[in-house]
């Protein structure tokens, strides 16, 4: 990816340790700086400075150490880690390092960005508040996903969270404009199972056309799985502010990334923190998530929908507690929905779109979207709440509005929250099943909703 | 005092440096591109440095500068309104040198050097003028900003002048200096006052459940815990919009850049309901969001509060909101981390809990050495992992506030807003606000506060009861409970910060409400005496009209009528 000017090579590892080599070196060395390893065998590997001291430094190598010793020449190559972009980029697949793996041409690069990138001036952002319809109503209608916003999707081992994320990078849109879209896929630590699948469904559904698609595999060196997420969101910093495309990011596993940096910083002996993370991930994180959003004056926007599988479905565990203070909200995947045979297992109580208000309502959605999916919301948890009553009183002692209360709970999770894995509902659809399923309720019980919009939508059953 | 000296390694923001002899905490610039770093640590003759910009491409043997001071916030006309990151770098102006996008090794002055301020003298020359004291005044926007003399100085005025000035220009000469209108302090120094006073006045925010149920004084310090989702944005942001505080300063430490942006845009078009005037008039917002540099965020709260202590010191009602504080010890566990220190809890430094003290016990109300009186009131959010608040940073942060708004999860799944839980929330400033409300709001607010919390009390026990045996076991008497802390709860509680009249809710209005709600209790009381069917007042029109009365705008008018309602209805029913 990166063959530039040409410094010292040195053959002097002093030591090396898991991912990491000690190098002894004369000349300075930058911080971040890019390093190439030419093995005894003649092979290539590629890595980054970690830590530069006088004479020492300490080198990351993203394919892993195996088959380096102390013999291994190293060079210095005096830039950080750069990725080529281009718009040609659109329909094509590339390894988590960047390399094209669909046995097309190597990309004809128009610029090299640096893949740390830069912060966001918090004074350039524009905020975000443009709907994006994923055709799932648990999202849209109760959820609702904006242009610049970060939403991930909570899951867990044996969820069809990909499924899902596929459901949405097909059928995702920006409404009523005639805007450029386009999905960046990044998938970090994925099974050669799950890579066939995701790239016979992308060609499949003719998504691909408008997509970039980085496959970091399980059995890829967890550095470089560290690379990945960074490569994609240039690319899609790129498409987005300089092409002025909208562009939604889509990064599956947070987790493999997570354990990734885990493993790195337990190679480089650091302090760990809670259960054996690093003490920045948060930081790190941050950097990964923050770069959604939307630039004042610039057209394009980033879009981020990253899943992560909460380990032991514990919402508490770092990774998806870390994730959750940075992103915008979380939609959340629940087990019993989905032994009930429920797809997509939307649990609509514990999920949360944060910018859902700005980008709801009259000129955006439609008007009556924000009471409707109030009621939606408190009808279905006083239902569910219900569910433990009857459990213990049986269904005969409720009252004749509990009851109703009660039915209403299935009917939202049939009507609603059930739909097909290639159905796209419009938000019109979605509000339209939602005015449907509320008809079951009585008037009264209909408190969320103004009147106006009640006598314009209500259907009241005959 | 400066000295030059060269980088001897580079670990992501932690650089050691051979070849300066800085005091601890000096500020010093590193390399090339001539980052800004801070002291934290000296081991012979290296220095540790935290940089708060990115250090990828810096390398050993370049150079490092001493400044030879420590890091200080530049204060004077100008602050208020701008838009600052962690260490004082106006960010509008970081967008015109760079763009977009924040690169390093930029600098900008915190405060306008071209700007002309008009200044009135206060004091003659002769006059002998004490540390602190006020000597003159310039309109900041709609603010009368104090220009006071520095901390430490005092002497004759040998001269003072009148008219247009530059922060850098001389305005007057006291004790043989030049004095200017901006002063420089050191942020991790709290600035001095003449003495700290009981806070016995509440911050009135317009919120009911924090106005009424668990009020914070003006001096004191709140926290909000809460998991992610609970809304606690939405309540610092209601808190910044409409408490009675003249000054406002909002750090977002470590938070989202789109939150930042919606607080960034939403400021500047918030009219200030007070004057009518823009909010921001009186604002200091200070971002640093989570993907800037990590040692910029440990400084920012101190930025913030140095700033907030500089207006108070005028003699004003500062209220400072830290959103939030955990992204803050977070920083300070990530630097701890890279200095390889030794951990304490659940790897933050053990320093933890005196850096959370020091920086509450800046919050007080206090008689400023210039002889008014002022407050700096502190709202800090705490972010506990998994919302479980047995951790680190809830925990020493909760011994030492007085004020608890517990968020709760639950009740934002049930679209409760805010979702402020009555049960575990508390205030320790009751006792001491109580004759403030009997003075200001009603004589018997503080029993009619004390009835609300009884009820919400006795329906959580009903509540217990309820959910073994269903509600239909219970007697008419304690179904009316029920019902009317539902009234409680529903119309009193919780509060929509979106709608034009529901957002704020003026002392009177809340006393009212509340009011109202008892006035249906006590009737409901003599209803099921008199044996009138529960369905029969539980479904009285007066109670849905109340309900909606909230958010029309003829709000008090509907209120009346409501109370009138009520007892029309009841009088229907024979009561």
């Amino acid at each position: 990816m990166t063959e530039v000017k040409v410094s010292k090579e040195y053959k002097t590892i002093s030591e090396i340790a898991g991912p990491l080599i000690f190098v002894e070196k004369t000349e300075p060395v930058a911080y971040d700086e890019l390093v190439s390893v030419k093995l005894s065998d003649g092979s290539m590997k590629r890595g980054k400075v970690l830590d530069s001291s006088d004479k020492i430094v300490v080198v990351q190598v993203f394919e892993g150490t195996t088959g380096i010793d102390r013999s291994a020449s190293v060079r210095f190559l005096g830039e950080t880690m750069k990725m080529p972009v281009s718009k040609d980029m659109l329909g094509r697949i590339l390894s988590g390092a960047g390399d094209p793996i669909d046995g097309g041409p190597p990309i004809n690069p128009e610029q090299r960005l640096d893949i740390t990138g830069a912060a966001i001036n918090p004074w350039a952002r524009d905020s975000p508040h443009d709907f994006i319809q994923t055709g799932i109503s648990t999202i849209d209608g109760m959820n609702t996903l904006v242009r610049g916003q970060k939403l991930p999707i909570f899951s867990g081992s044996g969820l069809p969270h990909n499924d899902l994320a596929l459901q949405i990078a097909r059928q995702a849109k920006v409404r009523g404009e005639h805007e450029e879209f386009a999905v960046v896929f990044v998938a970090m630590g994925i099974t050669n199972e799950e890579k066939q699948t995701f790239m016979k469904e992308f060609e499949r559904t003719g998504a691909l056309k408008n997509a970039v698609v980085f496959l970091n595999l399980a059995d890829d060196p967890a550095t470089e799985r560290i690379v990945t997420p960074r490569l994609g969101l240039t690319t899609a910093e790129y498409m987005a502010f300089e092409l002025g495309m909208q562009v939604l990011v889509i990064m599956t596993d947070m987790t493999n990334y997570c354990e990734a940096l885990r493993q790195v910083g337990a190679a480089r002996e650091e302090v760990p923190g809670r259960r054996g993370y690093p003490g920045y991930m948060y930081t790190d994180l941050a950097q990964l998530y923050e770069r959604a959003g939307r630039i004042k004056d610039k057209k394009g926007s980033i879009t981020q929908i990253p899943i992560l599988s909460m380990p032991g479905d514990d919402i508490t565990h770092p990774i998806p507690d870390l994730s959750g203070y940075i992103t915008e909200g979380q939609i959340v995947m629940s087990r019993d929905l989905h032994r009930a045979g429920i797809y997509p297992p939307v649990n609509v109580s514990s999920s949360l779109s944060r910018l859902m208000g700005g980008g709801t309502g009259e000129g955006r959605t439609r008007a009556d979207h924000k009471g409707v999916s109030d009621q939606l919301y408190a009808a279905y948890a006083e239902g569910k709440d219900l569910r433990g009553l009857v459990a213990i009183v049986g269904k005969e002692s409720l009252s004749e509005k509990d009851r109703k209360l009660l039915d209403f709970a299935d009917l939202f999770e049939d009507k609603i929250v059930r739909q097909g894995a290639d159905e796209d509902r419009s938000i019109e659809d979605t509000l339209s099943i939602a005015w449907d399923i509320l008809g079951a309720l009585d008037m009264e019980q209909i408190t969320r909703i103004d009147r106006k919009y009640i006598e314009k939508y209500l259907k009241k059953k005959a | 005092m400066s000295k030059d000296g060269v980088i001897y390694r580079v670990a992501g923001p932690v650089v050691t440096a051979v070849g300066i002899s800085p005091r601890m905490y000096d500020v010093v610039y590193v390399g090339n591109e001539n980052l800004m770093g801070e002291v934290i640590k000296i081991v012979g003759d290296q220095t540790i440095i935290q940089v708060y910009e990115e250090t990828s491409g810096v390398k050993p043997g370049e150079p490092v500068t001493n400044t030879g001071r420590p890091l200080v916030a530049e204060l004077g006309p100008g602050l208020l309104s701008s838009v600052y990151d962690g260490i004082q770098r106006p960010l509008p102006l970081l967008r015109d040198k760079t763009g977009d996008f924040i690169f390093r090794g930029v600098t900008a002055p915190g405060l306008d050097r071209e700007k002309k301020w008009e200044f009135n003298p206060v004091v003659k020359k002769g006059d002998a003028v004490s540390p602190g004291q006020i000597i003159g005044t310039v309109m900041e926007g709609t603010i009368e900003h104090r220009i006071m003399v520095p901390p430490g100085l005092e002497g004759k005025v040998e001269d003072i002048k009148s008219g247009s000035f530059t922060v850098e220009e001389t305005v007057a000469k006291i004790g043989g200096q030049d004095i200017i209108m901006m002063q420089k302090w050191p942020v991790r120094v709290p600035r001095p006052v003449k003495e700290k006073m009981q806070p016995d006045i509440p911050l009135v925010t317009g919120q009911r459940v924090l106005d009424t149920m668990f009020p914070l004084a003006k001096g004191g310090a709140a926290a909000i815990p809460g998991g992610f989702g609970t809304g606690k944005t939405v309540t610092q942001q209601q808190l910044a919009k409409w408490s009675d505080a003249e000054i406002v300063v909002y750090i977002g430490c470590g938070e989202r850049g789109n939150e930042m942006t919606e607080v960034l845009t939403e400021f500047p078009a918030l009219e200030d309901p007070k004057t009518g005037n823009p909010l921001m008039n009186r604002t200091v917002l200070i971002a640093n969001t989570s993907n800037m540099p990590v040692a910029a965020r440990e400084a920012s709260v101190y930025t913030g509060m140095t700033i907030a202590e500089y207006y108070r010191d005028m003699g004003y009602n500062v209220s400072l909101m830290a959103d939030s504080t955990s992204r803050w010890a977070e920083a300070m566990r990530e630097i701890s981390s890279r200095l390889e220190e030794m951990p304490g809890e659940e790897g933050y430094p053990a320093y933890l809990a005196g850096r959370l003290s020091e920086f509450y016990e800046r919050a007080c109300r206090a008689m400023s050495l210039c002889g008014k009186e002022g407050s700096i009131s502190v709202i800090g959010a705490v972010s506990p992992p998994g919302g479980d608040i047995s951790e680190p940073v809830s925990q020493n942060t909760l011994r030492i506030v007085r004020v608890f708004w517990a968020l709760d999860t639950k009740l934002r799944e049930r679209r409760h807003f805010p979702a402020i839980n009555w049960l575990t929330s508390y205030s320790l400033y009751n006792k001491q606000l109580a004759q403030w409300y009997t003075d200001e709001v009603a004589v018997d607010f503080p029993a009619l506060r004390e009835w609300a919390m009884l009820t919400l009390q006795r329906e959580s026990e009903l509540q217990e009861i309820v959910q073994l045996v269903g509600s239909d076991a219970l007697p008419d008497e304690q179904k009316a409970t029920l019902e009317v802390s539902k009234m409680i709860r529903e119309i009193f509680l919780q509060q929509n910060a979106y709608h034009p009249v529901d957002t704020y809710s003026p002392m009177s209005r809340q006393y009212v409400m509340l009011k109202l709600i008892r006035k249906y209790a006590d009737l409901s009381a003599k209803a099921v005496q008199a044996g009138v069917p529960l369905d029969k007042f539980v479904s009285i029109p007066a109670r849905q009209r109340f309900i909606r009365a909230k958010l029309e705008t003829n709000i008090d008018a509907e209120l009346t009528a409501v109370g009138e309602d009520m007892d029309a209805q009841f009088k229907a029913l024979g009561v």
